[in-house]
């Protein structure tokens, strides 16, 4: 072999908030534990994270409990979570957050001094723990600075492309150094994939160069299951103006403190479409809607504040009808509240700073006095790696999955704040167990020819001459995705989506990309070729396959919900010829207790 | 739509001899810098380094000099820039180059390893957590705000034109220091270690720093002074000074 491999019982890809959370977690459990990230470290998407962290805590309303968390997380996920998934993710959050506390996060506070919580979409009460409109960063630099003293070597700059095997149970990871090009081999008793999303699938995405869905293809080419990929969030407000910042996002919290949604002839359109599973919690009247959100607890919340994809789809709805504003979006307006309290502009920039700022500077707009315009982008996947609920095992053995490149809790459609937590509880119970694994099993065999294999397939780019530059097949892809597989779906186009990835497969496989192997973006685009199309391909096929409209999947042809597609979720896994198998699978049933819980809180 | 020119550092590795290339692209409304280089590098050179990320100032990863001044490529407007002239594009000056535009910035972990970690205060609510005021927090927060572009250690020039980075830390970690110090749970006495390890006493407040912080974070003002003071006040104190000679202690 090349190179000696670095070897670990526990090797996590990815260093967002699930990926150190699962590091320090092995590592606390006495497992040798490496990091292996793209980008250097704390800059992983987590930083991006801005509304908050849900967890019912209760500071701010008694009435919150884990209950009325998992029943508000199943019902913003259509049902189709995996509700033992719900169920810890709703109990373990509390817990999470106080001890990110305890590791140095210093939240917003109530007046007596406890965490603040803030109200987001799908939430019944308020439930976000939040520093300002930074949380993210607050949270990954709170993981990154204790993780560092926690004997785990961080590996920045490296891409893993390859999983290697032992007689089907994972054994290892082959990347390469974004740096100097090098090969580095990986040996490992369990692996924790927390790599994150497939935003740039999508032409536009608030997700950066990084979320090319590598955690979900690494899993499929293993031989694990990929489910839920159907569904993608569509965040509703993205910046659309000017042009070079189309998708960056802007957050819910601007909602959550009482921005609303106009149209071009100045109407809160919001309004006028409320769906019947949230009409009982949704305000009658724009009077009530401001109530909730400076805290009268009899009140219910303005439709600004109902789910992600209803709110996207509504955006989108008035846009086709020729109402929305010059560049393609519709306004969100926070500066109204001035009509309410005095100091609203001072209000505004305390709440939300980074908003303020990355408005002023990237589009010379004054959010305190202006309205912003604002339009749907692609921001998150549900769908991911199929994972045991307790242990977050993907069905090859020794093979997790944490955070956004799993699936299972957020269904259909995830509410604001519930990715935060998802991170944390469930990045935590994937190093616990990845840890618990590598002390049982024992050692691995890495297979040399696989590893040569898997190099000499990595350097053909750069070897071969005279192809086709990788940077033309990704635009393809993203035009192709966003136009064909986007907020709203047809029959017809994702048939032509589906043959087309086929094309732009057959394509990525001769691309060249010319230069040395050092900090080489063309070589790295032409690596991230196949793990985005593997994603384009499962996201189309199975929206393909559900025919109907739930959560985050609108269709066209089939604008209702379907009563048998409430009861499956939708499996892709690599059939034995090589290609693409999708298929449907039951629903995870619920508990009795579940069941009761979710009939009584309606 | 209007055709730019650009002056782009190209070096090929550590070793190699680097120099500028000139490059010409299409500016339209509402581009940053980082875009330009994006495009440049779509259009004509599809192999030029860069180092960015998030593409909306959360992340600090994309950090270059721009016309000489230590920016932030993405949140650089292209429309706040001459157009009379080439938009020079190099990388950091402080920190060795990789290639092109991305420079080593390893030494920045090591050093944040070096400096003593969080350490709380016991749980003081009954709930076992802990009471904390807003004011408490809103103090910290400026510090927290930090994304870590280094912006601040390329144009100090303690590091930069005196390469003493076994002797000092960079703004970067005063400010590290401060969120630590001033945290409302935290027990750990970091004194000693700025003064001896960290060299807090070869900043001489030419406030450079603050000037280029992307987060605009008062980094001389509200970090590096105070945690002077508090080391002045710990160890110069005559009084101090004094009770530590009859009490035996060890710290000078």
């Amino acid at each position: 072999m090349e190179q000696t491999p670095y070897e670990y019982d526990v090797l996590v890809v990815g260093a967002g908030g699930a990926g150190l959370r699962a590091a320090i977690e092995a590592s606390a459990a006495g497992a040798s534990c490496g990091v292996i990230c793209k980008s250097l470290l704390g800059k992983a998407h987590t930083v991006m994270a801005e509304g908050g962290m849900a967890a019912a805590i209760g500071n701010v309303d008694e009435r919150d409990d884990w209950k009325v968390h998992v029943t508000d997380t199943l019902r913003g996920g259509q049902y189709l979570s995996n509700p033992k998934m719900a169920e810890i993710h709703a109990k373990e959050a509390p817990e999470r957050a106080l001890e990110l506390e305890a590791w140095g996060a210093l939240f917003d506070r109530t007046k007596d001094g406890r965490i603040l919580q803030r109200n987001f979409g799908g939430h019944r009460y308020p439930r976000l723990a939040h520093v300002g409109d930074r949380t993210g960063l607050e949270m990954i630099r709170t993981l990154q600075d204790h993780g560092i003293h926690r004997g785990i070597d961080f590996h920045m700059e490296y891409t893993v492309f390859r999983l290697l095997l032992d007689d089907g149970r994972v054994a290892g990871a082959l990347a390469y150094d974004r740096e100097r090009g090098r090969f580095r081999v990986y040996r490992a008793k369990s692996v924790v994939l927390a790599t994150g999303g497939i935003g740039r699938a999508f032409k536009i995405t608030s997700n950066s160069w990084e979320y090319t869905g590598d955690g979900h293809t690494l899993a499929y080419d293993a031989g694990a299951d990929l489910i839920d990929m159907e569904f993608v969030q569509f965040h509703p407000t993205g910046m659309v103006w000017p042009p070079s910042v189309r998708g960056i996002l802007v957050t819910e919290g601007v909602r959550g403190e009482g921005g609303i949604l106009l149209n071009s002839d100045g109407e809160r359109f919001m309004f006028d479409d409320i769906p019947p599973l949230y009409k009982d919690q949704t305000a009658d009247s724009a009077e009530e809607g401001w109530r909730y959100v400076v805290g009268d607890r009899d009140a219910r919340r303005p439709p600004e504040l109902l789910t992600r994809d209803h709110v996207a789809r509504c955006i989108v709805d008035q846009i086709k009808a020729g109402k929305g504003s010059p560049h393609g979006g519709v306004y969100l307006d926070i500066a109204w509240i001035k009509e309410k309290i005095s100091n609203s502009e001072e209000h505004i920039r305390k709440k939300l700073p980074s908003m303020y700022h990355q408005f002023k500077e990237l589009a010379g707009l004054d959010i305190t006095k202006e309205r912003m315009e604002v339009g749907p982008t692609t921001h998150y996947v549900m769908g991911g790696v199929r994972v045991d609920a307790e242990s977050q095992m993907s069905s090859v053995p020794g093979l997790y999955a944490a955070g956004e490149c799993a699936a299972g809790l957020h269904g259909a459609n995830r509410l604001g704040g519930n990715s935060l937590s998802d991170l944390l509880v469930f990045g935590k119970r994937a190093g616990e167990y990845a840890a618990a694994f590598a002390r049982e099993q024992g050692d691995v065999r890495l297979d040399e020819a696989a590893v040569e294999a898997g190099m000499k397939e990595a350097l053909e780019p750069l070897e071969r001459e005279g192809g086709e530059g990788p940077y033309q097949i990704q635009h393809e892809l993203q035009d192709l995705m966003q136009e064909k597989v986007g907020i709203v779906r047809i029959e017809s186009e994702l048939e032509e989506a589906i043959e087309e990835i086929g094309r732009l497969s057959d394509r990525a496989k001769a691309v060249s990309a010319p230069g040395n192997r050092e900090y080489n973006p063309g070589w790295h685009t032409a690596l991230d070729l196949h793990p985005l199309l593997v994603v384009s391909e499962a996201v189309a096929r199975a929206g393909l396959l559900r025919r109907e409209s739930r959560g985050a999947q609108f269709r066209d042809d089939y604008p209702q919900k379907d009563e048998h597609f409430g009861k499956v979720i939708i499996r892709a896994a690599k059939g034995a010829d090589g290609e693409m198998v999708v298929e449907e699978m039951p629903v995870e049933p619920m508990s009795d207790e579940l069941t009761r819980l979710v009939e009584e809180m309606g | 739509m209007a055709a730019t020119e650009f002056r782009i550092w190209r070096q090929d590795g550590a070793e190699g001899e680097g120099g500028y290339r000139d490059y010409t692209t299409d500016v339209t409304e509402g581009m940053v810098v980082l875009d330009a280089v994006h495009q440049i590098q779509a259009e004509s050179a599809n192999d030029l380094a860069v180092r960015w990320n998030c593409k909306a100032g959360k992340c600090g990863s994309c950090s270059a000099e721009v016309n000489g001044n230590p920016r932030l490529m993405c949140m650089t407007r292209m429309s706040d820039l001459p157009t009379d002239r080439p938009v020079t594009v190099e990388p950091m000056r402080a920190f060795p180059v990789i290639r092109d535009l991305v420079c080593d910035v390893s030494w920045n972990y090591e050093v944040k390893k070096k400096i003593a970690p969080f350490e709380p205060r016991p749980p003081d609510a009954e709930d076992g957590t802990w009471r904390i005021a807003q004011e408490d927090v809103e103090r910290v927060q400026e510090f927290r705000k930090c994304i870590e572009c280094f912006l601040c250690q390329d144009v100090c020039h303690v590091l930069r034109d005196h390469h003493l980075h076994d002797e000092f830390v960079g703004p970067r970690f005063f400010v590290y220091n401060a969120a630590l110090e001033m945290h409302p749970l935290d027990t750990r006495d970091r004194l000693a270690s700025l003064k001896q390890d960290e060299g807090i006493g070869y900043c001489n407040i030419t406030k450079c720093c603050t000037k280029v912080c992307p987060e605009h974070i008062t980094i001389t003002d509200n970090a590096i002074i105070p945690l002077k003071e508090r080391v002045v006040s710990e160890f110069y104190d005559p009084l101090k000074r004094l009770f530590r000679v009859f009490s035996g202690g060890s710290r000078a």
